[in-house]
């Protein structure tokens, strides 16, 4: 079968993020871009089921403006078949995201979704699941642990509670949690390789794909800052402050 | 006019805490009306305790077999259903809500606003992005069903002196069967929940064992205290990933936080924001968790916890 991945490329996450002081947005001209740390999770978890021999083709998805390719480029030295880009310079919420990946679903026919549990970026938490209400397919979310076999997936998942393992027909939707696996690294060989790999570029338009505005962002602001912390000198000193609080 | 759904989380026949908060939220837009909807195999227990809650307006019971474990591909198109006449559908930001609201949204046509911390307006909320780092305002169009999760160290949990009714629902909903519970995998413990306790120790990669991990257990339990961990103590095995806090785990808001052994990474900040009180105890003493902590102590923890006893 084929797995079809998505990978989002976000502000770097050891960058600290500033916001804009009118407001307008946060302060990404010239912050460091990579892949979201999840999707790397997705990508990995696909090349090991292709390792196997469970599936034949990896296919990653990006979605965004033209100079999206190098980042492409780097799922593809980690080792997807080939890649779409799903060319757009307008920023894509989730539900318009669920919608383009259906669209490729339509045409691709995978077996197999696998996304990211969150973007930290927008931190939202939601394409994958829209994606498998809106293709009628079951979702796994925040997976820990996936086996595919019987034309199913056995995937645990992370929740609140503990691990919870649930059964899912093939085709589905996977997103995943942090533990799933260890991404590779990428190596200097895989990077020339890549260049040779094939991107289908595709016009956001032309998938006919409803991108109206859903939700609105009319203002970014700081969080709240924290006043500044006292230093306390031993254990007694500690347990005094604390009790004086009426913490303890 | 506003009406809210909002979704109630439960387990073993029990309700969640976290709906108590998500009501919270939900009497923040002012609505006519808050009703409470479980779906479970035996809900009436479970609806018995959301009557209790103050300001909900009824409570909604659909019971059937194939609800007895809370799958998001089973209670979305239920949930879809039981929406029409809503303005708005809540659920906690919970492992449960976060999986099951997005694919009600969509059966929906609707976007969802993910972990709400303050309502604006009927249509507009504030939420955190980027690990908690910018807070935006978004608005949702007047004409669109709000479907939203609600950040639950953001809010309080009402309080339970209600008695509202409660009503059963029959949904017309043809339900997939192409999703199946297998087994849940509890973490055992007697120690108070993390997301609802006024008190929280949580032990980082400088604990260093999962042994040694004891020595924050006895601490916690000597005050009453739940346990959590970073990400790098989950990693290196020392206690369950369901004890992790932080941007990809639970986000708290305890009244008193106790971070011992972490260096406070970006993604584990997020988590511990909104906690009252911050009290970071680390050998490192220029560790960036001494930014946000409102009490510091630079030492080894080997020999603090143990002086912090005996000084209790």
């Amino acid at each position: 079968m084929k797995i079809l991945v998505g990978y989002k490329r976000v502000v770097d996450y050891n960058v600290r993020i500033q916001v804009k002081p009118d407001g307008s947005g946060v302060v990404t001209e010239g912050v460091k871009l990579s892949a979201n740390p999840f999707d790397d999770i997705a990508l990995e978890e696909a090349l090991r089921l292709r390792e196997k021999g469970i599936a034949e083709e990896v296919i990653i998805v990006g979605i965004g403006p033209a100079d999206l390719t190098a980042h492409l480029r780097n799922g593809l030295a980690m080792g997807a078949n080939r890649a779409i880009h799903v060319q757009t310079s307008e920023a894509i919420q989730p539900l318009t995201a669920a919608r383009t990946f259906l669209k490729l679903v339509e045409k691709e026919q995978p077996g197999l979704v696998i996304l990211g549990k969150q973007a930290i970026d927008d931190d939202a938490n939601q394409t994958g699941q829209m994606l498998a209400a809106l293709w009628d397919r079951p979702q796994a979310t925040f997976a820990g642990k996936v086996e595919i076999a019987d034309g199913k997936a056995t995937v645990t998942r992370e929740v609140d509670a503990g691990l919870e393992v649930i059964e899912a027909e093939l085709p589905a939707v996977i997103t995943t949690d942090l533990r799933l696996n260890e991404p590779r690294f990428i190596k200097l060989p895989d990077i020339m390789k890549a260049k040779s790999k094939p991107i289908d570029v595709v016009d956001f338009a032309s998938l006919g794909v409803d991108a109206a505005d859903h939700v609105k962002v009319t203002h970014y602001a700081a969080p709240p800052k924290r006043s500044k912390g006292v230093m306390v000198k031993d254990a007694a000193e500690l347990v005094a402050a604390l009790k004086s609080k009426g913490l303890l | 006019m506003s009406k809210i759904l909002v979704i109630a989380e439960h387990l073993d026949g029990k309700l969640n805490g976290a709906t108590a908060r998500a009501v919270s939220a939900a009497q923040a837009v002012k609505p006519d009306a808050i009703d409470v909807i479980v779906l479970a195999d035996a809900p009436d227990a479970i609806a018995a305790e959301a009557a209790k809650i103050d300001g909900v307006t009824k409570v909604l019971t659909v019971a059937r077999a194939e609800n007895a474990h809370a799958l998001a591909a089973i209670y979305a198109p239920q949930i879809a259903k039981a929406a029409a006449g809503y303005t708005h559908v809540f659920a906690p930001s919970t492992t449960f809500g976060k999986d099951l609201a997005p694919r009600v949204a969509a059966l929906l046509g609707v976007a969802q606003v993910s972990d709400v911390m303050t309502v604006e307006g009927s249509h507009s909320f504030k939420r955190p992005i980027y690990a908690g780092n910018a807070i935006v305002t978004v608005d949702v169009p007047a004409d669109q069903t709000v479907v939203a999760t609600i950040r639950t160290a953001s809010w309080p949990a009402a309080a339970s002196t209600g008695s509202a009714p409660v009503e059963a629902l029959t949904v017309d909903a043809t339900l997939p069967t192409h999703t199946r519970f297998v087994e849940l995998h509890q973490g055992k413990s007697d120690r108070p929940d993390l997301q609802g306790a006024p008190k929280v120790v949580s032990g980082g990669r400088g604990v260093g064992s999962k042994e040694n991990f004891e020595i924050i257990y006895k601490f916690a339990d000597k005050i009453g205290a739940a346990v959590g961990a970073s990400r790098a103590a989950v990693d290196a095995g020392y206690v369950p990933n369901e004890m992790q806090v932080g941007q990809t785990g639970k986000i708290i808001a305890p009244e008193l936080y106790i971070a011992v052994g972490i260096s406070g990474a970006i993604q584990h900040l997020t988590g511990i924001k909104d906690a009252g009180t911050i009290v970071a105890i680390n050998k490192d003493g220029e560790a960036p968790i001494f930014e946000i902590a409102d009490i510091g102590l630079v030492g080894d923890l080997f020999k603090i916890l143990p002086e912090l006893e005996q000084a209790l």
